[in-house]
C-alpha cells in the first residue's frame, strides 16, 4: 500500500511492538503528529521537556527490557534530547529517538530550527541515520531497532526531514535485516568456557563481580543459579543491583567507591574475579594498579572493547551473558566431583568474608530528633511492594538507595550510573509507570535534582501516572557538599540550596498531593499515606543535612583505603 | 609503535567523520589517513597510520570494528604489507641548484612534473621512508611547498580482501 513517510514510520513502530512513545511536537514533526492523531495503536505521552521525554523512554526501556521510543522536533527539540541520549548511551539502554529535520533541500543552509543532530549525536549514539529518501525509511527503522536492542544495546537516532514525512511510497516492512559491518558475537567460545570452568574450580578465594550486562541481557536467573551452585560470593555494580538477590547470604552488595567494606575487601583479596557484564568503571576499580592485585580475571562481555580497556584480563569470553552463563552451567554439571571439592576448598574464604561482614556491616547512626536519610530508604523498602520499581536521581540519596534498599529482582532499580545525570529520576519513573500502570513506582530524589525536571509533575497528573516521589531534602547539593567537606575544608561553595521550597504547595499547584516528615517518627506514616493516596504524590523528608555517604573510597585511592562510618 | 591499519567501510555519507571522531574522541593519534572507493563502489577503503602501545592498538582495532559502518579492519603487522605514499614537492631551483635537484630526482626515480625558471615540482612515490629521505635531501635546497598523500597499504602475497 502507498503511504506517506509519517504513516510508514508509525506502521513500523507498531510492527516493532512499540505501544508507548514519549514525544513533543513542532514544525518539522507536525506531519508525523497529524498522522498520529488518527493512529490509535500507539499511546503518545507528552512530557513537558524533550529531555524528560527521552529519560521517560529510557525508564520505560530499563523497566521492560523493550526498546524505548522518543520523538522531538528539529533544532531546539532535538538538542534538548542530548542529555537523555547521552545518559542512555553510557548505560547501554536500547532506545530509538526520532527527530524531525528541515526539508532535505534546506539541510546545511542554516534553515529555521536546523541543527546538525546527526553530527551532534554521533559520539553519544550507538548509531544514527539521516533518512534522505522515503523509500529507505522502513529499512532504516528496521535497522535502528535491530541495532538498538542487539549486542551491547544503545540509543539509535533517526533524523527524519519534513519532506520525507510527506513523500509517499509503497510500504513493505522487511522481515529480516542484514548489516555486513554489524555481527555481535552471541555464543561464548567453547574452549574459553571450558577454561573458565577450570579456573573457577581451581580457585580458593573466588568472587563474582556482576554488572549491568546481566540485567540488560536478562540473565539474572542464570547468574543467581551460578552463584548459588558455586556457593561463591557475589558483588554487583550500581548497574548490576537486582541481578542477584541482595537478601541472599552470598550477596556482598555494592562494590566500589561507595560499596560495602566486605565487597571491597573480598575483591582486593580474591584469587579469582569473575566479571560478568561489567566494565571495570573507575568508580568500581579505584586505583587500577591495586585493583584485585592477587586475582586472575575472567571477563564475560558482549562488547570486545569493554575487555582489557581498563584492567588486564586473563581469560576473556566475548558473548551474550545469558548464553555464556548457560554454557558455563552446563560444563559445570559435568564436573560434579570437582565442584564438591571446590566448595569445600573455599570454606575458609567464606569464613574470612563473614569476618569482614561482622567487623564492618553496613550501617549508620540512628538519631532521635532528626531523620537519617538511610532510615527513610529502609522504611521505603519495608513498606513498599516486593516488585516495586525504584528510580533514583543522582547524588547522595542515590547511593543510600543503592546501599540500603536491598534489590532482589532485576529491572527494579533505574539509575543513571555512567553519565550521572541529575534530573533523570522523575521522568525515568514516569516512563516505568507508563509501562506498568499497576506496579508501585517510586522515585528517590534529592532536593537539587528534583528541581531539574519537576515540570514533569504535570505529565504525571495529566496521564494519571501514580509515581511516588520521595525527596530526601537536605537543602544541599549533598554529594558535592560531601566532597567539599572531605577534600576542600568544608568550603561549601555554591552547594547550599538557600531557598526553602514548599514542596507540598508545589505538588498541589500541579494537582498532586504532598506530605512532609520532619521527625523520625513521622517517616512511616508519611510513607504509608503516600502509598495509600491515589495518583502522584510527593513525600518530602527533611533529613540530617550533613550526613555523609559511607564507606567511601576517595577518588584515585585503592579499594582498601576506605573511609568508614565510625 | 607505529601501525598501519586498513579499514573497509560502507561508502556512505558521514563515515569519515565517524572514524575521525572515534580517534579524536578517544585521544588516539592519526599520523595519516587516506580514503577512496574500492573496486566495489559500495565500499571505501581507508588506510590509517597510527601509534600506540599494544593495549591502545587493541582498543583502536576493537573500537573501529564496533562502528556499524566498518566492515573490516586489518592491522598490518610488521612487514606483512607493502606501503606506498606519494608526495608532490615544489623546490627552489635556480642556477647551480638546478642540476642538484635533477640528480636527486634521478636517484630516487622521481619525476619532474612542472618546471619554471626558479622551481621544479617533483612527483615522488615510494615507501614513506623513501619520501622522508628525498625530502631530507631537497630541504636544504629550499622547499617551497609539500603535499603528501599519506600511506596506502596492501597485504603481501596472493590473498586479497575483496572490495
Ligand atoms: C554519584 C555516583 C557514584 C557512583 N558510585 C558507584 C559505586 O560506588 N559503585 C559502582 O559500582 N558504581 C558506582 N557508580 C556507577 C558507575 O559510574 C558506573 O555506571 C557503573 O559502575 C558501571 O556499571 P557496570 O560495570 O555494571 O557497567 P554498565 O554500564 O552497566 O555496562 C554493562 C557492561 O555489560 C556489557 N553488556 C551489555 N549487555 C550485555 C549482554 N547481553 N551480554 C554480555 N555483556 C553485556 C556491556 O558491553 C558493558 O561492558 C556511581 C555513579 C554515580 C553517579
Ligand atoms: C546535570 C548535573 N549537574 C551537576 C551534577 C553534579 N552533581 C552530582 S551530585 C550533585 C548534588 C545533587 O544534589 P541533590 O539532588 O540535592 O542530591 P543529594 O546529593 O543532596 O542527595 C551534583 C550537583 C550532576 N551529576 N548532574
Ligand atoms: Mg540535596
Amino acid at each position: 500500500m502507498k503511504m506517506n513517510g509519517a504513516k510508514i514510520l508509525l506502521e513500523c513502530l507498531k510492527l516493532e511492538g512499540v505501544d508507548t512513545v514519549f514525544g513533543y511536537p513542532g514544525g518539522t514533526v507536525i506531519n508525523l503528529y497529524d498522522e498520529l492523531f488518527s493512529f490509535k495503536e500507539i499511546r503518545h505521552i507528552l512530557p513537558r521537556h524533550e529531555q524528560a521525554g527521552v529519560h521517560a523512554a529510557d525508564g520505560y526501556a530499563r523497566a521492560t527490557g523493550k526498546v524505548g521510543v522518543a520523538i522531538a522536533t528539529s533544532g531546539p527539540g532535538a538538542t534538548n534530547t542530548i542529555t537523555g541520549i547521552a545518559t542512555a548511551y553510557m548505560d547501554s539502554i536500547p532506545m530509538v529517538i526520532i527527530t524531525g529535520q528541515v526539508p532535505t533541500a534546506l539541510i546545511g543552509n542554516d534553515a529555521f530550527q536546523e541543527a546538525d543532530i546527526i553530527g551532534i549525536t554521533r559520539p553519544c549514539t550507538k548509531h544514527n541515520f539521516l533518512v534522505k529518501d522515503v523509500k529507505d525509511l522502513a529499512l532504516i527503522v528496521k535497522k535502528a531497532f535491530y541495532i538498538a536492542r542487539t549486542g551491547r544495546p544503545g540509543p539509535v537516532l533517526i533524523d527524519l526531514p519534513k519532506d520525507v514525512q510527506i513523500a509517499t511510497t509503497e510500504f513493505k516492512y522487511p522481515d529480516t535485516v542484514e548489516i555486513r559491518g554489524y555481527k555481535p558475537t552471541i555464543e561464548g567460545h567453547p574452549k574459553q568456557v571450558e577454561k573458565a570452568v577450570s579456573l573457577i574450580l581451581a580457585a580458593k578465594r573466588p568472587v563474582i563481580y556482576v554488572g549491568g550486562g546481566v540485567i540488560l541481557g536478562n540473565a539474572a536467573e542464570e547468574l543467581t543459579t551460578l552463584g548459588r551452585r558455586l556457593e561463591t560470593p557475589v558483588t554487583t555494580t550500581l548497574m548490576g543491583l537486582g541481578s542477584f538477590p541482595e537478601e541472599d547470604p552470598l550477596s556482598l552488595g555494592l562494590l566500589g567507591m561507595h560499596g560495602t567494606y566486605y565487597a571491597n575487601m573480598a575483591v582486593s583479596n580474591c584469587d579469582l574475579l569473575v566479571a560478568v557484564g561489567a566494565r571495570f568503571d573507575d568508580r568500581v576499580t579505584g586505583k587500577i594498579a591495586s585493583f584485585a592485585p592477587h586475582a586472575k580475571i575472567i571477563h564475560i562481555d558482549v562488547d570486545p572493547t569493554s575487555i582489557k580497556k581498563n584492567v588486564r584480563v586473563d581469560l576473556p569470553i566475548v558473548g551474550d551473558v545469558k548464553d555464556v552463563l548457560t554454557q558455563i552451567l552446563k560444563v559445570l554439571e559435568e564436573q560434579a566431583d570437582k565442584l564438591e571439592a571446590f566448595k569445600k576448598a573455599i570454606v575458609p574464604w567464606s569464613e574470612e568474608i563473614e569476618g569482614w561482614k561482622a567487623r564492618h556491616p553496613m550501617g549508620y547512626k540512628q538519631a532521635a530528633t532528626v531523620i537519617k536519610p538511610q532510615f527513610v530508604i529502609q522504611k521505603l523498602r519495608e513498606l513498599s511492594d516486593p516488585d516495586a520499581i525504584v528510580a533514583t536521581d543522582v547524588g547522595q540519596h542515590q547511593m543510600w538507595t543503592a546501599q540500603f534498599f536491598k534489590f532482589n529482582r532485576p529491572r527494579t532499580l533505574l539509575s543513571s550510573g555512567g553519565l550521572g545525570t541529575m534530573g533523570y529520576g522523575l521522568p525515568a519513573a514516569m516512563g516505568a509507570q507508563a509501562a506498568f500502570p499497576d506496579r508501585q513506582v517510586i522515585v528517590v530524589c534529592g532536593d537539587g535534582g528534583f528541581q531539574m525536571n519537576l515540570q514533569e509533575l504535570a505529565t504525571l497528573v495529566q496521564n494519571r501516572l501514580a509515581v511516588k516521589i520521595c525527596i530526601l531534602n537536605n537543602n544541599f547539593l549533598g554529594m558535592v557538599r560531601q566532597w567539599q567537606e572531605l577534600f576542600f575544608d568544608k568550603r561549601y561553595s555554591q552547594t547550599c540550596m538557600e531557598l526553602p521550597i514548599d514542596f507540598i504547595k508545589l505538588a498541589e499547584a500541579f494537582g498532586a498531593k504532598g506530605f512532609q516528615a520532619t521527625k523520625p517518627d513521622e517517616v512511616e506514616s508519611v510513607i504509608k499515606k503516600g502509598f495509600a493516596t491515589p495518583g502522584p504524590v510527593i513525600m518530602e523528608f527533611k533529613v540530617a543535612r550533613e550526613e555523609k555517604v559511607l564507606p567511601m573510597v576517595p577518588a584515585g585511592a585503592s579499594l582498601t583505603e576506605m573511609v568508614l562510618a565510625s | 609503535m607505529k601501525h598501519t591499519i586498513a579499514v573497509l567501510v560502507e561508502n556512505e555519507f558521514g563515515v569519515l567523520s565517524r572514524v575521525a571522531g572515534l580517534f579524536s574522541g578517544r585521544g588516539f593519534n592519526i599520523d595519516s589517513l587516506s580514503v577512496a572507493p574500492t573496486n566495489d563502489e559500495t565500499i571505501s577503503r581507508m588506510t590509517i597510520v597510527t601509534r600506540g602501545d599494544e593495549q591502545i592498538m587493541e582498543q583502536i582495532t576493537k573500537q573501529l570494528n564496533k562502528l556499524i559502518d566498518v566492515i573490516k579492519v586489518i592491522d598490518f603487522v610488521d612487514g606483512s604489507a607493502i606501503e606506498r605514499e606519494m608526495a608532490l614537492i615544489k623546490v627552489t631551483a635556480e642556477d647551480e641548484s638546478r642540476a642538484e635537484v635533477l640528480r636527486i630526482v634521478d636517484i630516487f626515480r622521481a619525476k619532474i612534473i612542472d618546471v619554471t625558471p626558479r622551481s621544479y615540482t617533483i612527483e615522488a612515490t615510494g615507501a614513506p621512508a623513501k619520501i622522508d629521505a628525498i625530502l631530507e635531501l631537497l630541504r636544504p635546497l629550499g622547499l617551497k611547498e609539500l603535499v603528501r598523500t599519506g600511506s596506502v597499504a596492501i597485504g603481501r602475497g596472493a590473498k586479497g580482501w575483496k572490495g
